[in-house]
């Protein structure tokens, strides 16, 4: 049973995100609409429930891609959650559909906030943690399909900063000692290597050989 | 067919090692996943340019601005405040 009081940590940390998420959203509604019609980016956010493979799924078919193509980038967005998944496995209680469905509470930032830095997670804190961001993403993409080009530029305001900031402020508190400056190092230059030159998805996935950083002995 | 896979990729983790305790070694890797995943996402969001490659934008601006907040030890709400303003008024006089 998870605690409450951990959920509701989790929603007390995931709050600055709230706002951004639901601009997001919008945007992501917004854009979507001429593409996809009004129904289903409102379908697609509750069910894939990830920000970067609906973009990226979104952008193939804008670009006049096949929808086999915007499938691939989406999924390939989406294959960091493997390792993410291997990680938590450990911390969630339960048979496995039910594990299965626990699971389904992980994104980026509710993981990072989640963990407790020796290998183990906080479970009520992801749940917490993902509920506000949940409701901020679909109300976000349901507001922007319906009100459309009424609603601010989340770039104009600057919001797009918000992600970078977040999760370097969460470095910063997670990232104690030198293996895990050195995880942190690699990670990050793992990713701008890749970025130019590889498909969608696989520079984050591929940073994390930066955990490897903790196969030598200290 | 990308919930199915999503839903899928996310589980597979849990399902397989559910409940058993990883050897020492394997918890010290798995304990440094969050730094790399974190240090390589800074990176994403702040130069990605929505598909393939690299852009340079006004969000390096609010990255500085994040580090200097950091530096100061303000909270994570002011972090995140002071990175977006500084992004917005860049793009407004630039």
């Amino acid at each position: 049973m998870a605690q409450h009081s951990s959920v509701r940590a989790g929603v007390r940390a995931a709050l600055p995100l709230g706002p951004p998420t639901f601009l997001l959203g919008a945007s992501f509604g917004v854009l979507a609409r001429p593409v996809m019609g009004w129904l289903a980016p409102i379908v697609m956010s509750f069910v894939v429930f990830s920000g970067a493979a609906q973009f990226a799924a979104l952008s193939v078919l804008a670009g006049g891609g096949a929808a086999g193509a915007a499938i691939l980038a989406g999924v390939l967005m989406n294959t960091r959650w493997l390792p993410m998944g291997f990680a938590i496995g450990p911390s969630l209680p339960g048979r496995a559909p039910a594990r299965a469905a626990q699971a389904q509470a992980i994104v980026d930032a509710s993981f990072v906030m989640a963990s407790h830095g020796d290998g183990t997670f906080d479970r009520g804190m992801l749940l917490g943690a993902t509920a506000v961001q949940g409701v901020a993403w679909w109300t976000g993409t349901a507001v922007g399909v319906l009100a459309g080009p009424a609603l601010p530029d989340p770039e104009k305001l600057g919001l797009d900063a918000i992600f970078p900031a977040f999760y370097l402020a969460l470095l910063v508190s997670e990232a104690h000692g030198r293996r895990a400056l050195l995880a942190a190092a690699v990670g990050a230059t793992v990713t701008a290597a890749l970025m130019p030159v590889a498909p969608v998805g696989l520079p984050i996935i591929a940073a994390c050989v930066g955990a490897l950083v903790g196969l030598r002995r200290s | 067919m990308l919930c199915v896979a999503t839903a899928t990729m996310k589980a597979i983790g849990p399902v397989s090692f559910g409940g058993r305790r990883l050897s020492g070694r394997a918890t010290s890797v798995i304990a440094l996943v969050a730094p790399s995943l974190l240090a390589s996402l800074v990176v994403y969001e702040t130069f990605n340019s929505g598909g393939r490659g690299i852009e340079v934008d006004a969000r390096i601006v609010g990255l500085a601005t994040a580090v200097a907040a950091l530096a100061l030890k303000r909270s994570m709400l002011v972090v995140v405040a002071v990175a977006a303003v500084a992004t917005a008024l860049t793009r407004a006089i630039a």
